[in-house]
């Protein structure tokens, strides 16, 4: 699930309390995805209950600072390396992958575009194979509904080379952001 | 909704012994010099292609797609590395026979259609066979085959410049698969059609391969080149991943 997945990407960079999370968050995800400190504080805390991340002592404002454990980092590497399926993903979560990748410290983004790209040309020639009607033969309504999935998998290939091309001339041109 | 095989990087394409290895590239090099500048098109790639098999090269521009399908049909020769065509080491074969075999066994289709303005659409499919020597008769005859095959039979007899832009492209397709074309080279072959004409023209490719051709389809739309069997991607003149359909069918 991803609000927890970019929190923890954060805290990944080094400890941060709940508002810090939510604002730093909603930055990263250029605001598509507006969160409230509830969410926060319940993702927070269930992800103490599951060791992904440890509480801080209080500061004199009362607020608890988080860190990230050492299955909090697996974790969060595990999902940079794994393409997200179509069947978990709310639709935006790939870009929110992405955005996190390019802020936190050692993500190959290449290597998370690639995965991406290859996981996604594999669905859509899935989809076209399923278009020709090889093991069943489809009805209008089928072939509609599978043209839409393909041009959903053929706009998120033009979408990953877009990011791509665009990394690529940014690291040409701001060569001090990358690490 | 639709599974997706979550692995990010795929396993090995499966080979299947039994169908005929067509193009074999071995660590093929291509370095152009351009002034003084040295540019490597291509740096040691390795390709099979296999008889029934699409394989669609996928890349930004620059990444050497093109270099790689005009090394695999023999119209340009690699820096260093081996291109072995129906077991024939292109390298080897003097340029006549190289002609010969770029004639007889190898297919072009190119976003430049090239049709000639004079002649009919079936006389321009007709063409490539008079030129290895068939009798017009039995051209005329295969070429009318092949154009029923693709659906335009009916406009045999009219110029290139009464036929529609899609209607071209697949005439020059079909004079592409005339004869015995075990390898088809096609380079960006859907140029600006419109997606469903775009998706006729792959059904054309997909069923030749399914007929037992090779067919190597250099592509920058993920849509068409969704109809491959197997999807390779360059990335300045290297394979960098490829994806293979079927792998995930089972699931």
């Amino acid at each position: 699930m991803s609000i927890r997945h970019g929190l923890l990407a954060l805290l990944s960079q080094g400890s941060r309390h709940g508002y810090q999370l939510r604002a730093e968050f909603e930055a990263s995800t250029g605001a598509t995805w507006p969160l409230n400190i509830g969410q926060v504080y319940t993702t927070l805390s269930r992800m103490e209950r599951d060791g992904l991340v440890a509480p801080g002592e209080q500061d004199e404002q009362g607020r608890i600072a988080y860190s990230i454990t050492q299955d909090g980092r697996a974790e969060v590497d595990r999902w940079f390396a794994t393409p997200i399926t179509q069947t978990e993903r709310p639709r935006d979560e790939l870009a929110i992958k992405l955005a996190m990748a390019v802020t936190a410290p050692g993500v190959d983004v290449g290597r998370v575009v690639q995965a991406q790209r290859t996981a996604t040309m594999r669905t859509l020639q899935e989809l076209t194979r399923n278009k020709r009607g090889l093991d069943r033969p489809l009805d209008t309504a089928q072939t509609l509904i599978l043209d839409s999935k393909i041009f959903q998998a053929e706009a998120e290939l033009r979408w990953l080379d877009h990011c791509e091309a665009f990394l690529s001339r940014r690291s040409l041109q701001h060569p001090q952001e990358q690490q | 909704m639709i599974d997706r095989d979550p692995s990010p990087v795929p396993p090995p394409a499966e080979e299947d012994p039994d169908r005929d290895l067509v193009v074999e590239l071995a660590d093929v090099s291509r370095v152009h010099v351009e002034g003084a500048q040295v540019v490597h098109a291509l740096k040691e790639v390795s390709l099979e292609i296999r008889a029934g098999e699409l394989i669609a090269v996928m890349g930004p521009s620059g990444s050497g797609k093109s270099t790689l399908l005009n090394i695999a049909g023999g119209l340009d020769r690699p820096t260093s590395g081996e291109v072995m065509v129906e077991g024939e080491l292109l390298d080897l074969l003097p340029p006549s026979r190289l002609a010969a075999l770029r004639r007889r066994r190898v297919g072009y289709v190119f976003q430049d259609l090239n049709l000639i303005p004079s002649l009919t659409a079936v006389e321009n499919v007709m063409l490539p066979r008079e030129l290895d020597g068939v009798r017009t008769g039995k051209a005329r005859q295969e070429a009318l085959a092949v154009l029923g095959e693709i659906g335009l039979a009916d406009l045999a007899g009219r110029f290139p410049d009464e036929l529609s832009g899609g209607q071209r492209q697949r005439v020059a397709i079909a004079r592409a698969l005339v004869g015995e074309r075990r390898l088809i080279l096609a380079d960006e072959p859907t140029g600006a059609l419109d997606t469903a004409t775009g998706d006729d023209i792959l059904r054309l490719l997909r069923a030749r391969a399914d007929a037992g051709a090779a067919v190597l389809l250099v592509t920058h739309e993920p849509r068409y080149a969704g109809w491959a069997d197997r999807v390779v991607f360059l990335r300045d003149g290297q394979i960098v991943d490829s994806a293979t359909a079927g792998l995930v069918s089972a699931r």
